[in-house]
């Protein structure tokens, strides 16, 4: 029984938790869909997390905040694409980096702002839908950018899918030096695309601490920037499935609060580690079916297995 | 070499700019920053309590790099090597130094070993590529630290602060002449010999060069190459977990949450600015320990929070990421 409520209410939690990493996991996907893995993402999601928060204090708009967070994640991107695109650095390595800059830079800059609190944004409930049966509250129930994230998988995959600038990112992904032969600009493609990546992952921890937690603290993404270049692969590098990924492991979170709010005889660190094991589990089950949709780009870095 | 060496004073240039628009005297805070770790016998010594972890976590990342394996979960494996050995100074009723400190020694190694494991079992059987599944580990066993010394091993005696017991006296790394370094600095010392002449001078690392270079060609002469895959990662996450060992052994004396601060980030990070050479790596590492202890001493003088220290690595990285002529462990 108690594992049914939990589970009830996992599945209504599920949505609210996914949202930051799902605007990660877009950008992810754009990102690698070009050809470069960017283990950065933690680092420009702390940035959207933390700029977005501080904006949002300063200025009393969490608009603003939305969108100074993309800005800073974005921002840090940069630094990694002109590092591994023009100079041609190891992109682990640079990714890896460019995570513990922002965590640095996060850490010094928020650091008056730990106690403060904000009203941020908060759910829109949309009439009629939200009385839905079962799912209404947990989808209709949310806030703006929660939203536009159920609006954007659609739109990113017809993008990608159907117009020339999809077209040509997929194409230098594939392939720089074909795509060079046949007159586009890989190098500019790509920096694009890291950019876009690192904004959607900033918005993503914008929405984290401007609409989820209300709060900022240091290292508040725990490691859900991670979480997204996990989610693109069981994603097969598709902004559709990205959705689903999202989900999946915003529902361990929800299942964990749930757990510790029924007080489940649990260390509430086992807990906490349901997030990250899942997304393992869900690796260990489809990656097999992911590597025939790997970028052919990515194959030099993850090779062996995706 | 030079170019590393100028990318590095440019990344101090910017981060002095960078205190000085916060309202600092770059110059004061360098003054200390150099004094503090390069310019006296306590500072240097501290430098090499941060190497000996660094170092370890390094050649986590060095020895699987050599067979094309990316290891980016030394962090949760140092924390699990630090639990393993905590259990065995705890509870094995050990009293005898010399037996008790190889005894945690192996404990680290092994827990160290077991973490890794579990990445190279997802490759192998599932196909899971290990720099996400190390990544994820690093945060399942940290939780796990924290399950222990919140729960069953929490010092009872501790004041509700979560830690375990202090080990007794034989569970504990020697001090070296009235400094906090110890004795946990012959474990960096062996370690980066023995993989150095492994890989330079036995078939074993010829083999594992092959492997990291062309696995099908490696294949195709009969090299058994899931072998190496699977023993590459278990030795190196092994190695990994000993800094785990050597940090409750020799500084903190119990196990309690957060006993690294992304020191098994600094380590990878140390190995690729290394090229994944071991005797390089003694260099890059001491490096990222002098940053590390001159921050440290900017946390208390300048007032900067200890995680403005991540922004002069950040720095020193992407420069000399940068500047190099050729990454010279591509891709």
């Amino acid at each position: 029984m108690t594992v049914l409520v939990a589970l009830s209410g996992a599945l209504a939690g599920a949505v609210g938790p996914g949202i930051s990493v799902l605007y990660a996991t877009y950008g992810e996907v754009i990102t690698e869909r070009a050809g470069r893995i960017n283990l950065g993402v933690e680092g420009c999601m702390l940035m959207g997390a933390c700029f977005g928060f501080i904006s949002t204090v300063e200025s009393g708009s969490a608009a603003l905040g939305v969108l100074a967070g993309a800005a800073a994640g974005g921002a840090l991107s940069l630094i990694y694409a002109l590092l591994v695109v023009k100079l041609n650095t190891n992109q682990l390595a640079t990714g890896i980096a460019l995570t513990l800059f922002g965590m640095g830079i996060t850490a010094y800059a928020g650091r008056e702002y730990v106690s403060e609190s904000i009203a941020g944004l908060n759910p829109i409930p949309i009439p009629w839908l939200v009385d839905l049966p079962v799912l209404g509250r947990a989808i209709f129930r949310q806030d703006i950018l929660a939203y536009s994230a159920y609006g954007l998988g659609p739109l990113l995959w017809f993008v990608l899918k159907y117009t020339r600038w999809g077209l040509s990112l997929r194409a230098v992904g594939e392939s720089l030096s074909v795509s060079f032969a046949a007159g586009r600009n890989p190098a500019l493609v790509q920096v694009l695309a890291i950019a876009l990546g690192g904004l959607l992952a900033g918005l993503g921890g914008a929405q984290l601490s401007i609409a989820f937690t209300h709060t900022w603290s240091e290292g508040m993404t725990a490691g859900r920037g991670f979480v997204a270049v996990a989610l693109v692969i069981f994603a097969m590098w598709s902004p559709m499935r990205a959705m689903v990924g999202a989900f999946l492991f915003g529902g361990a979170i929800g299942l964990q609060l749930q757990l510790q709010s029924l007080g489940a005889p649990l260390s509430p660190f086992i807990l906490d580690m349901f997030p990250y094991i899942i997304t393992l589990a869900v690796l260990a089950i489809w990656t097999g079916a992911a590597l025939r949709a790997i970028p052919e780009g990515l194959k030099s870095v993850l090779r062996g297995g995706v | 070499m030079v170019r590393s060496l100028a990318g590095i004073a440019i990344a101090f240039v910017l981060f002095g700019l960078f205190l000085s628009l916060t309202g600092r005297n770059p110059l004061n805070a360098y003054l200390r920053f150099f004094g503090g770790t390069l310019g006296s016998a306590v500072g240097l010594s501290e430098v090499g309590v941060r190497m000996i972890p660094i170092i370890l976590t390094g050649l986590g990342a060095a020895i699987p790099a050599r067979i094309g394996l990316i290891n980016v979960g030394a962090e949760g494996q140092l924390y699990i090597g630090a639990w393993a050995a905590t259990g065995v100074a705890l509870f094995s009723g050990i009293d005898q130094i010399w037996l008790m400190i190889p005894a945690m020694a192996l404990a680290g190694f092994l827990g160290g070993a077991l973490w890794g494991g579990l990445a190279i079992v997802l490759r192998s059987t599932r196909g899971v590529n290990e720099v996400i599944s190390t990544l994820l580990l690093n945060f399942v066993a940290i939780l796990l630290v924290n399950v222990f010394v919140f729960g069953p091993w929490k010092n009872s005696q501790g004041f509700g602060y979560p830690y375990t017991p202090d080990f007794g006296s034989a569970a504990i790394l020697p001090a070296i002449g009235g400094t906090r370094l110890h004795l946990g600095l012959v474990l960096p010392v062996i370690a980066v010999v023995v993989v150095y002449l492994v890989l330079n001078r036995t078939s074993w690392g010829f083999n594992m060069r092959a492997i990291g270079g062309n696995d099908a060609a490696s294949r195709r002469r009969g090299i058994p190459v899931a072998r190496y895959l699977v023993l590459g990662m278990l030795v190196g996450a092994g190695v990994a977990g000993l800094a785990g060992m050597a940090e409750v052994s020799g500084i903190q004396h119990h196990l309690r949450p957060g006993i690294s601060n992304n020191l098994g980030l600094l380590g990878f990070l140390a190995s690729w600015l290394a090229g994944h050479n071991p005797l390089t790596l003694i260099g890059t590492s001491f490096l990222i320990a002098a940053i590390m202890v001159g921050g440290d001493l900017l946390q208390i003088g300048a007032n900067l929070p200890s995680a403005a220290t991540f922004i002069l690595i950040g720095l020193v990285l992407f420069l000399v990421l940068g500047m190099r002529r050729k990454d010279l462990a591509t891709p």
